[in-house]
């Protein structure tokens, strides 16, 4: 029971890494980004290849890959996405759909479709059982929910006390404001799209031994990504947060306990939330 | 009449070219005989985009999970086929009937909200019901698929032929009548007032429009239509499988909306044209990766704006 739990939550810790970039560009640019697994991909393979062809350790792997997919995200921000921040919905949601399957197909050209797998270090393989077994905490999953709360601590220092944070924000409550008060909001979409995709690689890095990597992983988790945000919110990352809680909670014990209906239990229960509350569970009043 | 009335009724009127049109469609598949299974599908998936187009071009909803009714259609045409009655105009009958009842329900998922949780909404059901599919193997086959549907002859006479030539009329021809009828509906009072709404609900309801009435019935509309495409899919090829449900299903028909233009009837017809063809070139040359290709079309027409494939007068143009 504990130890559900406890899976539960490094799931959904890691669901948040991932989700978050996707939050901010939400919130942000009112831009609804499909394509935001595609860059948790990126991180995956790069680190995986990484390990695989240039022998680098596990450790070292894993920061390189957010380094890459946050430059990836930059290119991509600066010279397709920037272009496309005031088209319909309509018409982001299929530029991103197509971004997806070129990624797809791409990954499946150079890399193949099998499944890869990540050759973790000596020292995360373990497993502690406390109180006679009654709690099971691997110790990978240990280090993944430590690494994620760290992370969650540093952004929401950053967006509560730095320059860079305050300006963040005010570009999200009004942009037009924003920039007329001397604030470059284009520099601060590009960096924060920059950050959010390097999050999501890390998060595809770190994932890669507990949610499997294959081609097919952004339209495999994409479901996942913007139930986190649809019912998170966008207006904080406390929102995000709960929601990629609860949803990893209810997704692994959903899976131990009723095996049989899968993932239906966290569809349904997104379509009662989103029915309930069109504007997400944590946001205090509507727009 | 009023100019406003004169424009009204010249907009709805019937052009010459597309009776030529659908006469040409019609003789089709005497005269390809052999691509009658092509004819037959690409026609289906038609109806399929139009009944799309009902709510993304006309009410401006934004689904993702338009392939819930397809397949929720499919599944009852075959469950009744199977088990009931093998009269194809009945049992696409009953799918239409069942799929509207689903789709009544859901539009009560519709009505609030933004862009992104109709998104999440409408995604959600198809992959709940893609999952019921899934594990109710009991009665719908599971992941083999639901296998064994023996159709009766249509209207009591004509068979289902090997070659498919039945197929492809019976479905041209309930197409061809969806088609009037929609004709009607979009250039109906009702139509009007969707269109208002699509372009601004706010000053839709200041005008005594009952918006969430119109959107429940159009969203029931569509979803029926949809449904109906999705019977006559699982009549026509005798079987239905989970991929009806796919996300890729509803990902094309959207394309192939965009393609031939949202907002206007043929659109969905020229769109599921093209996109087949396109389909079937590509995936001849390279069966594997030809979603990279279709990705980047949809990529590059999307940083160009869709506006302009159909309009091609506006190619040499800067935007």
């Amino acid at each position: 029971m504990l130890t559900l739990l406890f899976d539960g939550v490094a799931y959904g810790m890691l669901l948040f890494i991932l989700a978050i970039g996707l939050a901010v560009t939400l919130g942000l640019m009112n831009f609804i980004n499909l394509a935001h697994g595609a860059f948790a991909m990126a991180g995956g393979y790069t680190t995986v290849l990484l390990m695989q062809h240039a022998g680098l350790p596990f450790l070292l792997c894993v920061p390189l890959a957010f380094v890459f997919t946050a430059l990836l995200g930059a290119v991509m921000e600066a010279t397709l996405y920037r272009r496309m921040y005031s088209k319909p919905h309509l018409d982001q949601v299929l530029f991103s759909i197509g971004l997806t399957f070129m990624a797809v197909a791409a990954v499946d050209y150079f890399v193949g479709s099998t499944q890869q797998l990540v050759q973790l270090p000596e020292f995360l393989k373990g497993r502690t059982e406390l109180w006679d077994g009654a709690l099971g905490m691997g110790h990978y999953r240990l280090a993944i929910i430590a690494v994620c709360a760290v992370l969650t601590v540093v952004l929401q220092l950053l967006l509560v006390r730095t320059r860079f944070g305050s300006q963040l924000r005010a570009s999200v409550d009004n942009q037009r404001v924003a920039a007329g008060l001397g604030i470059d909001v284009n520099k601060v979409f590009l960096i924060t799209f920059a950050v959010g995709s390097g999050l999501a690689g890390l998060g595809g890095a770190l994932g890669a031994e507990v949610l499997g990597l294959d081609p097919i992983f952004p339209l495999k988790f994409m479901i996942y990504f913007l139930i986190v945000v649809a019912v998170g919110g966008t207006s904080g990352l406390t929102g995000p947060l709960l929601a990629a809680l609860l949803l990893g909670i209810a997704d692994v014990a959903g899976k131990y306990y009723i095996p049989k209906l899968g993932a239906f239990i966290v569809y349904s229960l997104m379509i009662i939330i989103l029915m309930w509350r069109p504007q997400g569970l944590f946001v205090r009043g509507g727009k | 009449m009023s100019a406003v009335a004169h424009s009204l009724v010249a907009s709805a009127k019937h052009r010459w070219w597309e009776f030529a049109l659908w006469a040409l469609l019609l003789a089709l598949p005497s005269l390809l005989p052999t691509h009658s299974l092509l004819i037959s599908e690409i026609t289906i998936i038609a109806l399929f985009a139009m009944s799309l187009d009902l709510i993304l071009g006309y009410s401006g909803i934004v689904s993702l999970g338009h392939a819930a009714f397809f397949g929720m259609g499919a599944y009852s045409a075959a469950l009744f086929a199977k088990h009931i009655h093998p009269d194809p105009l009945l049992g696409l009958a009953v799918a239409t009937v069942v799929t509207a009842l689903l789709g009544a329900v859901c539009s009560l998922g519709i009505l609030r909200g933004s862009d992104l949780t109709r998104l999440m909404v409408t995604l959600g059901v198809a992959l709940v019901l893609q999952e019921l599919a899934n594990k109710l193997d009991f009665i719908t086959g599971g992941a083999d698929g639901l296998q064994g549907v023996i159709m009766g002859p249509v209207l009591g006479r004509f068979e289902f032929d090997l070659l498919g030539q039945t197929a492809a009329w019976y479905a041209l021809g309930i197409t061809l009548l969806v088609f009037v009828l929609l004709r009607r509906v979009v250039h109906a009072p009702f139509g009007f007032s969707l269109k208002a709404i699509r372009d601004n609900p706010l000053r839709a309801r200041a005008i005594g429009i009952p918006v969430h009435a119109r959107l429940m019935a159009v969203y029931t509309l569509a979803a029926a239509l949809a449904g109906m495409a999705g019977g006559l899919q699982a009549q026509t090829t005798g079987f239905a499988s989970l991929d009806v449900f796919g996300f890729d299903r509803s990902a094309d028909v959207l394309l192939m909306l965009v393609i031939g233009g949202t907002g206007w009837l043929w659109g969905g017809i020229i769109g599921a044209v093209v996109f087949k063809s396109l389909h079937s070139v590509i995936s001849a040359w390279t069966p594997q990766y030809w979603t990279f290709w279709l990705g980047l079309f949809l990529v590059l027409l999307m940083l160009v704006g869709r506006e302009r494939l159909i309009r091609p007068w506006t190619w040499g143009r800067r935007a």
